[in-house]
């Protein structure tokens, strides 16, 4: 009884001891999150951190609501969400942790290995509605797209549409693996997803001539690319600050690299 | 002392009892509440029979006549394989299936019924979709009729099990004053037992189609999740529920978005309840017809 006692009490003490960050937002910022959490804890063993997905908006509603100490996002603020921060009394400031890319991917059956950013428009607002019309085979486009509220898509609509409405028969997918997994198994249909997904199953193709690349994206010649952030109240101070120059430095973009993002250099 | 006990017991289950009842109007309360905002800017009108859905765009479009149509429709398909096949179990097992029979159909049914609807989705996503996909030369196999299959195939044990319990609740005394009158099993069946149960049969329907309205997994899988209006068995849509889901997570809390998908929920909750009722009014005629009513 006395050694529960004791247990307990010590077992409160130290994590009294400990500094918890809880990190919260988009599931594509989630893996490098997630890894770099689980690295940075194993040298920092007084910190824990726990890391939730949810999405880029739900992220920025904790980091406002104050029950997330990180806010993880694939887009920009939002000026509604700085109004509402403001209304109480929080300064979201961005750090980027990595940047991304969305490539388009084809099934590997499909003979066309490039379009320029007008072809892909038209795929997706649905003025093209067959391949042979830009120089494939006479097959019916399968325009598959990532749900209209995630950040993958919020991006592909910025970068790629200039926000004009994606056609209305598109495949909305729930996931980056699952716009993968559907381009892979129809041969009629395009998607894009994020460069970690790319695979031997999907062929990826260029836009307006230029792959997209860790190199590519650097150099900013890849068009379709997007900065990922870590949005904290205030500038990041303390363990956080830490834990976000550890993501920004040489290991923590090693990692990055390693899952798929683009490495800031 | 004993009546105290007693008496404290009797209160415990009695908050036990009323706890479901609590909870089912805090579950309205809140649906409504958060409904309020797009019940307020969105017109009921344009938000019902708008054909389109653009939640994120600016400006947003929020017509849900896609949605709905799209919920619909799965399940209207859908009651075609499960009502023939659940009925079908449910007249077999109860008039014709000997002892043996009975003591393995009914335990499979009961474990189909414990399938979660995620392995439906994921049988329709790796094995249906592509089947379909390769054998009707479809552009995609992620839609209607995939979605329907898989959603009809869940709701079976549902509609088995309740109409089997309106089947044995036909008074022995039916069938025997049929067989008397020199009816054989066939005409029996046909005239006597399906009629008596019909409003049991009936209510099991009414069951199993609000059942197939609320189902997520299954829709947001496989049905493609494009939120048009179908016009074939094979186009892709976009239930009420798959939209819900997919969006809740990433709209932003307290925004016109994020009310419109509670109202969603609300019209889903209301043509639930509706459905419900209207089960329940059926399954109380019956018992009084029967002599059951109390």
């Amino acid at each position: 009884m006395k050694k529960h006692i004791i247990t307990t009490l010590f077992l409160a003490m130290s994590l009294a001891a400990s500094a918890q960050i809880i990190m919260e937002g988009s599931t594509t910022v989630l893996p490098l999150a997630q890894r770099t959490a689980e690295v940075f804890m194993n040298n920092n063993s007084k910190i824990s951190i726990s890391v939730r997905g949810g999405g880029s908006g739900v992220g920025m509603n904790s980091l406002i609501a104050g029950t997330a100490d990180i806010a993880n996002s694939s887009r920009a603020i939002k000026d509604g969400e700085l109004q509402k921060a403001a209304g109480k009394n929080i300064s979201p400031k961005a750090t980027v942790a990595a940047m991304d890319a969305i490539a388009l991917i084809v099934n590997p059956q499909n003979k066309i290995s490039g379009l320029t950013k007008e072809q892909v428009k038209d795929i997706y607002v649905g003025k093209t509605k067959n391949w042979k019309e830009i120089g494939g085979n006479d097959a019916n486009i399968v325009a598959v797209s990532r749900d209209s509220s995630s950040g993958t898509f919020e991006a592909f609509n910025e970068l790629a549409l200039e926000k004009t409405r994606v056609r209305k028969d598109a495949l909305m997918q729930a996931s980056n693996r699952g716009v993968a997994g559907l381009v892979a198994a129809t041969p009629g249909a395009i998607g894009y997803v994020g460069l970690g997904y790319l695979s031997n199953k999907t062929k990826t193709i260029s836009v307006d001539g230029v792959m997209p690349s860790v190199q590519t994206v650097l150099q900013n010649k890849y068009l379709y690319s997007r900065p990922l952030f870590m949005y904290t109240n205030g500038e990041p101070k303390g363990e956080v600050k830490q834990y976000l120059d550890f993501v920004t430095g040489k290991q923590g973009q090693k990692i990055a690299q390693e899952l798929g993002y683009v490495p800031l250099q | 002392m004993n009546s105290f006990k007693e008496k404290l017991i009797r209160q415990i289950f009695r908050a036990a009892s009323y706890a479901s009842l609590f909870f089912l109007f805090g579950i309205m309360f809140v649906l409504f509440k958060e409904s309020l905002t797009a019940l307020g800017e969105i017109n009921i009108f344009n938000f019902l029979l708008g054909k389109d859905w653009y939640p994120t765009y600016e400006p947003p479009d929020y017509g849900i006549l896609p949605l709905i149509s799209g919920s619909l429709a799965v399940s209207f398909v859908a009651m075609f394989i499960c009502v023939p096949l659940g009925l079908g179990t449910a007249l077999y097992m109860h008039e014709i299936a000997c002892d043996r029979q009975r003591k393995f159909l009914k335990p499979a049914i009961e474990i189909l019924s414990a399938v979660p609807s995620i392995i439906f989705g994921f049988f329709g996503l790796v094995i249906l979709a592509p089947f379909l996909q390769k054998n009707f030369n479809l552009p995609t196999g992620q839609c209607l009729l995939t979605a329907s299959i898989m959603l009809g195939v869940m709701t079976i044990p549902i509609i088995t099990s309740l109409s089997e319990d309106a089947l044995s609740f036909v008074p022995r005394s039916f069938k025997e004053a049929s067989y008397a009158l020199g009816a054989n099993r066939w005409q029996t069946l046909l005239r006597v037992t399906i009629p008596a149960a019909a409003s049991g049969i009936i209510t099991s329907i009414i069951m199993g189609m609000g059942r197939l309205m609320g189902e997520t997994m299954i829709v947001l899988m496989v049905a493609g999740g494009a939120a048009v209006i179908p016009n074939s068995l094979f186009a892709p849509v976009r239930p009420m529920t798959s939209s819900i889901a997919a969006e809740m997570g990433e709209a932003a809390q307290g925004s016109l978005h994020f009310s419109a998908l509670f109202e969603i929920g609300l019209l889903l909750f209301i043509i639930t309840f509706v459905l419900n009722i209207i089960a329940e009014i059926i399954s109380r005629r019956y018992r009084l017809k029967l002599g059951q009513g109390r």
